[in-house]
């Protein structure tokens, strides 16, 4: 099959590959011993039969058309029951052959399928730093090129690299038993096309990467001039990409009609050192039996032929050889890298602190209870034997001295201090990079703070299994991922087990029912490519519903209403809130107007708390707030 | 399909032809040869003719010879051929694309243009290559030995004539059933993919959501689809390799049954028979090849078919016509002005457009989200025309106007705006290629840009690409330092400083009505902050102009204009603004 997996040739580099491949081998390969051992034995077959096909021809001329014409037989009737026994063993040889590639067939598939699997749970699992750390591009291509050349190699180059093995074995052999003298003749030329093919083989991976690297350029100019189409319009800037698209675009023609050639001039060399082959062996060969009777007495015609026969097959294995091992080198650098990225530590959770459904009797005290009853309680085992306690979900959040750096010595927020009473909404108000969101990453533990103490309804966060306390905690993040699906799944979302009912009062509450209800399809509309036709508004929008439908104790909003008009903002508010209500919420924002109500506002600067207090207290403060509010001062 | 796809040919016209030319010759040695060597058994070694076999040893060694020249000279061609299409493909594409207008633009999604001249590409130069050698050289090589076959063999040709038909209807049936399968495949694999991606760029909110388990599950579906699908594919195509082999076989038997009884009767000889045999090999791999090159073949025509569409879109404005090259002034007006996206027929996004703007005014444009504000400036710079009525820039319909004439004249600062790769020069260059150091230093300054002098490689900091490296607000401001560079006679800002303060969005204001005194400046601005000191406010709503005046006169009679400054200025209504 064409693909993409013939294009990253010539970029190898493995590192430990008898490692790599004994952890492949057992990774495609175990728990199937019995199905190996049968590929095997088939392949020894089909093997066999090649090399009994090849050798057909010697024993058609020797033991039955020499003695037919000689007159030692007198009928046909031997040579047909020895087609019959042929025939026989053919379809033994064919019949094997579709063994073999049969069972190879559901072994590479599930053994790709587990592969992929275990990427994207691996995918799930990372911690965030990994995301931050890793382009998007390096890890798709191990999704896609990666497993492709997978793919090729244990479809097809294992099996076909043992049966060319097998195969040049045993015609070796063959030919030895036949002939060693013509045998040392095959064996040169062997020598000369391993020669040539790697010299070859050295100038085309050379071309191949150059380019691979001249085609990845052109391909990113094409994307960003596609991409930025409008811009180049409005500033008529079409001639000017134009020329500079000829020139890169000459460049990579140039590079691809080499690399191109190069890897086309393998055939023709290969069928052409045969052929001298042949003609060397012909001239030898005939030269022996002419003169057989002097010293090489037993030297047959038929043999001779046989052995011009053998040779035309071990050619043919033998590049086949060479190129399945370019192959497996390719797939093993791509194997290096899957295992490198399994290996990978997952995102660490001793958490032990769990969220349990509970009820609550009218003196306080609180119950698990195996039913859903809407309400929630930390369920927390002690370490030192003391009965499980169990406190109610309330949604207070303390932090106490609080330093972070994503790197360990540069830190970035210092000292926070803040409390978050249940039923409050704490705002945080500066300039971009002034750690508002790295903050609300801490209290879902997207990151791991340095020093200090975060505690949610008196419980540090890091007894908490992470799964639950984000359960407890309603993100509405600064930019929107929808996903693939339709609207009514991206809503549910938030919570799984949601009936429609429930999702649909949720985009009531977010304003987002009337532009749904617009839709082609309603709720039923398909959201392809993370929202494409859909405005910034309406996927936040989306997003609050999604968070609406979650029903977490605690809220934190980042720039959540940031591309919601004024106008839609108005109408939105209402029903952020009723969100809102009786819930603690954290709230970043841009626009001072949407955060004048919240109990207390935090002036971040540089990592820390400059200013707090209400809206009023603030102002009357005429500090930093003030000048903000009354745009004297810079916000970036 | 096939006659806009061969245009791109062009200079490449003489390998495309000569690299058949040179397999043909290629497949003819490669098929002489075994007849030669079947002439050396059967009249030199079998002779004892020791000088035949030397005449018959040079003719082979020469015809390998030639075959090689033939093989290496094809192959080059061949790569020469196919390279050069795919450029001339890729600069056919490009340049088509750059034609297009923002109606032609819009119906194609950018992704979708991105892979057409990519990956599309590279499958059909992929199917170039292979028809300009494997799809001559097959059927050449077929013909050649069923040729041959007749020739030394004699009879044994008739064993053909049964094996072809089967292995034909065989093949056809096998691939019939397959292809379905395989195209459904390559879907899911597009699926799968965008699941991974999805979640890459999503991840936050999957873990925010706690979600891992359920996205694992919806992965392993499309992943064990893709399994089930490609063994249900494979399950049959492995059944070629049997089927081919099990059919060589039984012809090699046949040959074997009568080319005995042939050389029995002195009609043929031993090598004859032995070259029968390499030409029942090249006739049954000429065949699988041709079955190959039909499938991939079938697998690249979606791809030309989608290159296709692009090429066969005409552009509906033509960038470089007759007309007007000379914007006198900045004045604008619209009169009777509806417009849809969708052409004449469709629901309007903009109603009963009338208004005039005078040269050097500053005017702010006010309104909900789709409500019309973007639409209305884009007919402005005419990126789409009107559906009725007109628009006039400097007096003239500006469809009397070279279009690159009136675009020069008239700046867009988009909403969706992007810096490309490269320095901050030479993306201030895009305004003006040859503006020199002090008018790029102007521009900045003008739209506060001024982050660029303090950086440690000023002008020529690099961009990355789409400016990622640059915070939301810097990249606006660039692109508006860009714009200015055009020395535009009307410069139009959509939206253009959403992520920037307020302080510095005043800053640049001033600067725009100070240093940029004659062009018409018209801002569009969820803020009205930024509006409020213009000579006009135009507030839109559902595709109307609803009202215009200036902020006293607005704050006096228009509700809505109240209500947005209410909320966002609570009520004071000189909060934020210059002084």
């Amino acid at each position: 099959m064409p693909g993409p997996m013939n294009r990253r040739m010539g970029t190898t580099m493995v590192k430990h590959g008898g490692r790599t491949f004994k952890r492949l081998f057992s990774e495609v390969f175990r728990g199937k011993g019995l199905r190996l051992a049968v590929v095997f034995a088939c392949i020894i077959i089909s093997a066999l039969v090649t090399v009994f096909v090849s050798s057909m021809i010697e024993t058609l001329i020797d033991d039955y058309v020499t003695p037919l014409i000689t007159g030692q037989l007198d009928s046909f009737a031997p040579l047909f029951s020895a087609i019959v026994r042929w025939a026989a063993i053919m379809a033994f040889g064919v019949l094997s052959v579709y063994v073999y590639t049969r069972i190879m067939v559901t072994i590479a598939q599930d053994a790709l399928m587990n592969i992929r699997d275990k990427m994207f749970e691996k995918l799930q699992r990372l911690p965030i730093s990994y995301y931050d750390q890793t382009q998007h591009g390096a890890t798709m291509s191990l999704f896609t090129n990666d497993v492709d050349t997978l793919q090729q190699m244990i479809g097809q180059s294992l099996v076909g690299i043992v049966s060319s093995l097998l195969t040049v074995i045993m015609v070796l052999v063959t030919m030895i038993r036949n002939s060693w003298q013509l045998t040392l003749v095959v064996i040169a030329a062997t020598v000369i096309l391993m020669y040539v093919t790697k010299s070859v083989a050295k100038k085309s991976g050379r071309n191949f990467a150059a380019q691979q690297a001249n085609l990845a350029r052109v391909n990113g100019f094409i994307e960003e001039m596609i991409n930025g189409s409008k811009v180049v319009k409005v500033f008529c800037h079409e001639g000017e990409s134009e020329k500079d698209f000829d020139a890169i675009n000459e460049q990579l023609c140039e590079t691809m009609t080499k690399a191109g050639s190069y890897s086309n001039v393998m055939g023709p060399i290969t069928m052409n050192i045969g052929n001298l082959q042949y003609v060397v062996l012909v001239f030898i060969g005939s030269a022996i039996c002419i003169m057989a009777g002097d010293f090489a007495s037993g030297y047959t015609v038929g043999m001779l032929a046989a052995f011009l026969q053998l040779s035309r097959s071990f050619a043919n294995p033998i590049s086949q050889i060479a190129q399945q091992a370019n192959f497996i080198l390719m797939a093993l650098a791509g194997a290096e890298r899957i295992f490198e990225f399994l290996d990978r530590e997952n995102e660490v959770d001793n958490g032990y602190v769990t969220l349990v459904n509970c009820t609550e009797d009218e003196n306080g005290n609180v119950t698990e209870s195996e039913e859903r009853t809407g309400r929630w309680a930390w369920k927390h085992p002690h370490t030192d034997g003391s009965p499980v306690t169990y406190t109610p979900v309330r949604g207070a959040i303390e932090m106490h001295d609080v330093d972070f750096g994503y790197v360990q010595d540069k830190i970035v927020l210092h000292d926070i201090t803040l409390y978050a009473k249940p039923g409050q909404k704490i705002a945080f108000v500066g300039s971009t990079g002034a750690g508002k969101t790295t903050i609300t990453n801490l209290l879902n533990r997207f990151y791991d703070i340095q020093d200090g103490k975060i505690r949610f309804d008196g419980i540090n966060i890091n007894k908490i299994r992470k799964d639950d306390l984000r359960h407890s905690l309603g993100m509405i993040l600064q930019d929107t991922h929808l996903f693939s699906g339709t609207i009514m799944e991206n809503i549910r979302f938030g919570k799984l087990d949601a009936t429609d009912d429930e999702v649909i009062a949720a985009a009531k509450l977010a304003n987002a029912h009337d532009f749904i209800m617009m839709m082609p399809d309603g709720y039923n509309t398909m959201i392809e490519n993370d929202g494409e036709g859909l405005s910034q508004g309406q996927r936040q929008l989306l997003s609050i519903a999604r968070a609406a439908v979650a029903d977490p104790p605690v809220l934190v909003m980042d720039e959540a209403t940031s591309s919601i008009d004024t106008h839609t903002e108005t109408l939105v508010q209402s029903g952020m809130d009723r969100l809102m209500e009786g819930r603690t919420v954290f709230v970043i924002a841009h626009r001072l107007s949407t955060v004048r109500n919240s109990n207390c506002i935090m002036v971040l600067d540089h990592g820390r708390i400059i200013e707090r207090g209400t809206h009023d207290e603030l102002l009357a403060a005429k500090g930093v707030y003030y000048r903000l509010y009354t745009g004297a001062f810079e916000l970036e | 399909m096939l006659k806009l796809l061969s245009k791109s040919i062009r200079e490449y016209i003489g390998p495309t032809i000569i690299t058949p030319l040179l397999m043909i010759g290629e497949v003819a040695m490669e098929v002489l040869i075994p007849m030669l060597m079947a002439l050396i058994i059967d009249n030199g070694v079998y002779a004892g003719d020791m000088d035949y076999i030397v005449r018959m040893s040079v003719l082979i060694v020469l015809s390998a010879l030639l075959s090689l020249s033939f093989g290496v000279a094809g192959a080059f061609t061949a790569a020469k051929a196919s390279s050069g299409f795919a450029k001339n493909l890729r600069h056919d594409i490009f340049y088509h694309l750059q034609d297009f207008s923002f109606r032609n633009i819009d119906s194609f999604s950018t992704s979708s243009l991105i892979t057409r001249m990519t990956t599309d590409v590279q499958n059909v130069q992929q199917s170039y290559q292979m028809l300009t050698r494997i799809c001559f050289r097959a059927p050449v090589m077929f013909i050649f030995a069923i040729v041959m076959v007749a020739n030394t063999g004699g009879s044994l040709v008739m064993i053909f004539a049964v094996a072809i038909p089967v292995i034909a209807v065989l093949v056809y049936l096998l691939m019939r059933k397959v292809h379905p399968i395989f195209n459904r495949v390559f879907k899911n694999y597009d699926k799968l993919n965008m699941v991974v991606e999805e979640n890459l760029t999503g991840i936050r909110t999957v873990k925010a959501y706690v979600r891992e388990a359920h996205q694992i599950e919806k992965f392993n579906d499309s992943s064990a689809s893709i399994r089930n699908d490609f063994v249900k594919a494979q399950k049959f195509m492995i059944l070629m390799n049997p089927m081919v082999q099990a059919v060589a076989y039984i012809c090699m038997l046949a040959i074997c049954w009568f080319g005995a009884h042939l050389i029995m009767g002195g009609k043929m000889g031993t090598g004859q028979l032995m070259s029968t045999f390499t030409y029942t090999m090249q006739i049954l791999s000429s065949l699988v090849m041709i079955a190959m090159i039909i499938t991939m073949l079938s697998i690249s025509r979606a791809s030309a078919e989608r290159i296709c569409q692009v090429l066969a879109t005409e552009a509906d404005m033509e960038l470089d016509g007759p007309g007007l090259r000379e914007v006198e002034n900045g004045d604008i007006e619209f009169r009777n002005v509806n417009f849809s996206y969708g052409g004449k027929g469709q629901s309007l996004c903009l109603k009963d457009i009338n208004i005039k703007i005078n040269a050097g005014e500053m005017v702010g444009i006010l309104g909900p989200t789709g409500s019309g504000k973007s639409s209305l400036i884009s007919l402005i710079a005419r990126l789409y025309d009107v559906t009725e009525g007109s628009v006039l820039v400097g007096d003239h319909d500006v469809r009397e106007y070279n279009l690159t004439a009136l675009r020069n004249r008239v700046a867009v600062v988009l909403q969706k705006n992007t810096l490309f790769s490269g320095t901050v020069r030479s993306n201030l260059q895009w305004g003006n290629k040859d503006a020199t150091e002090e008018e790029m230093k102007w521009a900045l300054t003008v739209a506060n840009a001024d982050f660029v002098f303090s950086a440690k490689d000023g002008l020529d900091s690099i961009v990355e690409q789409g400016g990622n490296n640059f915070s939301g607000g810097q990249k606006q401001r660039l692109c508006i330092a860009r714009a200015l560079l055009k020395n535009p006679q009307v410069i139009i800002f959509d939206d253009s400083t959403s992520a920037v303060d307020t302080a510095t969005d005043a800053k640049i204001r001033q600067a725009l009505r100070n240093d940029v005194k004659g062009a018409t400046k018209i801002i569009i601005s969820q803020r009205v902050n930024s509006v409020l000191d213009a000579d006009k406010i135009i507030i839109m709503d559902n595709g109307r102009i609803q009202d215009v005046g200036t902020h006293d006169e607005l704050m006096e009679r228009n509700e809505v204009y109240q209500a947005l400054v209410s909320v966002q200025l609570g009520g004071k209504e000189n909060a934020g603004s210059d002084e």
